[in-house]
């Protein structure tokens, strides 16, 4: 693994009203690994990811992605980083009055001024890369079954090329055969383009199939980080019941994580 | 295409291919590349659009005989070039551009669409109206099944939410009332009656249909939107898994909560539009407030208020009907809950008037 960090994070704090979401967390992701984030419930790991893009403002600390500070930079150098990641939500989040094929193309039209050639070329050969059939450029988002859905946002979130790509509970709601298709598509998209990952989720399986680290987030901090089998040896009661519970061990994996 | 000639040198490509550069990667391949091998081994860093380019410029060059080799990749750049291919492999042929002609047989099928789904929706609006009086009725005979929280919550929303906006609104009608008829009568030297003319035409008429409207635009649109959104996330639907009543637990008390409401708020329209029109009339006139109060008192019937204020509950019904309908109707998306809205409001609007209509008709066929 290289150590060149690509996303810095320092001291964070993020409070909702008197709760503590975050306080004074520390993380670093380092450029080409997938970092999975794993936490309890309410643990702040949809917070992190939507304070790391700028959707949520701390209360206080730094955050350095690509070597810009996004929490102070002016709007042209956020812009600058903005084209360099590419976010997939939970369920997608694709614009509704607008087909796949606008959806994906829309990132080219709006922020390089791609022209519409190319860039339905471009939009059909994501649509391709993320396993949807040719026929679903044009369909309109609620004609899509779920994972269908997240196929369409992950093709939107990599319409830009970007760099690191933020995965917020990419297998939420999948069937398992949908959920592990995802996770070899997203192993396989991340070894092709060169990706780093940042990925939320609670599925052990997508742990074990795409993660190179797991960060543990508990108690308003990362608790732990590391491989999963590093993971294995963590005495913290939550990790070790995450990890040891009846799910971990059904999700054992069958070949090493490399 | 340079079929049988010797192979001419590998093009060297240099610096970034990727999507910011797309246009001057594309200009030089258009200028120099025909059938040239390429050498990438001066690529700083090759993203999927370039990559996407160079694939299919590939492919098409193979597909006419005349394939070129492509050299000098790095492990990774090989690998992203051989995921595009096979990506562009499996989307086959591009897309086939969406039908934009308009045929002669459009217009009618629309038109057809249109009476038809307005047949169906008037159908449907007069069915849902029906359950509601039904359940109204079965609410009247068991009382206790009456949500008193939801009641209030609505009634405070729709209801006490809007005494400003509607107090404001009948203020300034009042004021426009007597500015407009002072300058009229004024010319007859009948002054005065610009009092009568301010009372019969708030009290009868302005005073509860533009309240109606307010309140048609604050909440018809709010009911649509709150409805829609539960629609959206299947609320409605865990409701009726559950054996509850959508209708009686969401529509029955935004329904009462105006039907109590409007008649309140009507009312204190009028009143703010007398004092308007008073406090204009004393400004513009010289009508003072006692003489104004005296002229009212000995012209103005107390039925013209109650003709006014009659309307109210019908007003309210259709407002809260037509809101909490549309709001039924919402389907999966965003589009359709915005496209509920709007139309809810219009369509609330525009019944009111009508029905104002009619009752202005039928009070001036019976005389009253």
């Amino acid at each position: 693994m290289t150590a060149e960090p690509i996303i810095t994070i320092r001291k964070l704090t993020n409070r909702f009203g008197k709760t503590a979401v975050h306080e004074d967390l520390d993380l670093d992701v380092f450029r080409g690994e997938v970092l999975g984030v794993v936490g309890a419930s309410g643990s702040g790991k949809s917070v992190l990811l939507r304070t790391i893009v700028g959707l949520q403002q701390p209360q206080a600390g730094q955050i350095t992605v690509l070597g810009t500070d996004v929490l102070t930079a002016d709007p042209a150098q956020l812009h600058a980083v903005q084209n360099r990641w590419g976010v997939m939500f939970q369920d997608g989040a694709l614009f509704s009055s607008l087909t796949v094929r606008d959806n994906v193309a829309a990132p080219m039209r709006e922020r390089m001024g791609i022209d519409a050639k190319t860039r339905t070329a471009l939009a059909d050969l994501r649509i391709a890369m993320v396993g949807l059939p040719p026929s679903a450029g044009d369909l309109f988002p609620s004609d899509l079954s779920g994972g269908m859905r997240k196929r369409a946002g992950l093709a939107r979130a990599l319409s830009l090329d970007p760099e690191i790509l933020f995965l917020d509970e990419p297998t939420a709601g999948l069937d398992p055969i949908g959920a592990s298709e995802f996770d070899a598509l997203i192993t396989a998209l991340q070894k092709a383009l060169g990706l780093t990952v940042f990925l939320v989720t609670h599925d052990l399986d997508t742990l074990h199939a795409t993660c190179d680290r797991i960060a543990v987030l508990a108690e308003r901090k990362v608790l732990v980080t590391g491989t999963m089998a590093e993971m294995a040896h963590v005495d913290q009661p939550w990790v070790h019941a995450y990890f040891h519970g009846p799910r971990a061990h059904a999700a054992q994996p069958t070949t090493g994580t490399d | 295409m340079t079929q049988g000639a010797p192979a001419p040198e590998a093009l060297a490509l240099q610096g970034p291919v990727t999507l910011a550069s797309l246009a001057a990667t594309r200009a030089l391949l258009d200028k120099d590349g025909a059938g040239r091998a390429l050498d990438l081994s001066e690529v700083t860093v090759l993203d999927t659009a370039g990559a996407w380019l160079l694939a299919s410029r590939q492919m098409a060059a193979a597909a006419q005989g005349s394939a070129f080799a492509v050299a000098g990749a790095t492990a990774a750049q090989a690998l992203l070039l051989q995921t595009v291919t096979d990506a562009l492999s499996a989307a086959g042929p591009s897309a086939v551009p969406r039908r934009l002609h308009h045929h002669a047989g459009d217009t009618l099928a629309d038109l057809g669409k249109a009476v038809t789904g307005m047949a169906i929706g008037i159908a449907e609006s007069l069915g849902f109206l029906g359950l509601v009086m039904a359940r109204i009725g079965r609410t009247l005979l068991h009382p206790s099944r009456l949500r008193l929280t939801a009641l209030i919550h609505h009634m405070h929303q729709a209801g006490l939410n809007a005494v400003p906006i509607v107090a404001l609104m009948g203020f300034l009608i009042g004021v426009v009332l007597a500015f407009q008829g002072a300058s009229q009568l004024r010319q007859f030297g009948a002054e005065v009656f610009v009092v009568d003319l301010i009372a019969i035409s708030i009290l009868r008429e302005l005073g509860i249909l533009l309240t109606a409207i307010i309140v048609a635009g604050r909440s018809a649109s709010a009911f649509t939107a709150a409805i829609g959104s539960m629609m959206m996330r299947e609320e409605v639907d865990a409701m009726r898994v559950l054996g509850l009543d959508p209708v009686e637990l969401l529509v029955l008390p935004r329904v009462l909560a105006l039907v109590i409401l409007l008649p309140v708020l009507g009312f204190i329209a009028n009143v703010a539009g007398l004092v308007g029109g008073g406090f204009m009339a004393w400004v513009e006139l010289g009508i003072s407030p006692g003489m104004f109060r005296t002229q009212l008192l000995n012209n103005t019937d107390v039925s013209q208020l109650l003709i006014g204020l009659i309307k109210a509950p019908v007003f309210a019904v259709i407002i809260g009907v037509v809101g909490c309908h549309h709001g039924m109707q919402v389907k999966g998306d965003t589009e359709s809950l915005g496209a509920r809205t709007s139309r809810s409001v219009v369509e609330a609007i525009f019944l009111v008037i009508v029905v104002d209509a009619l009752f202005s008709i039928f009070f001036a066929v019976w005389g009253i």
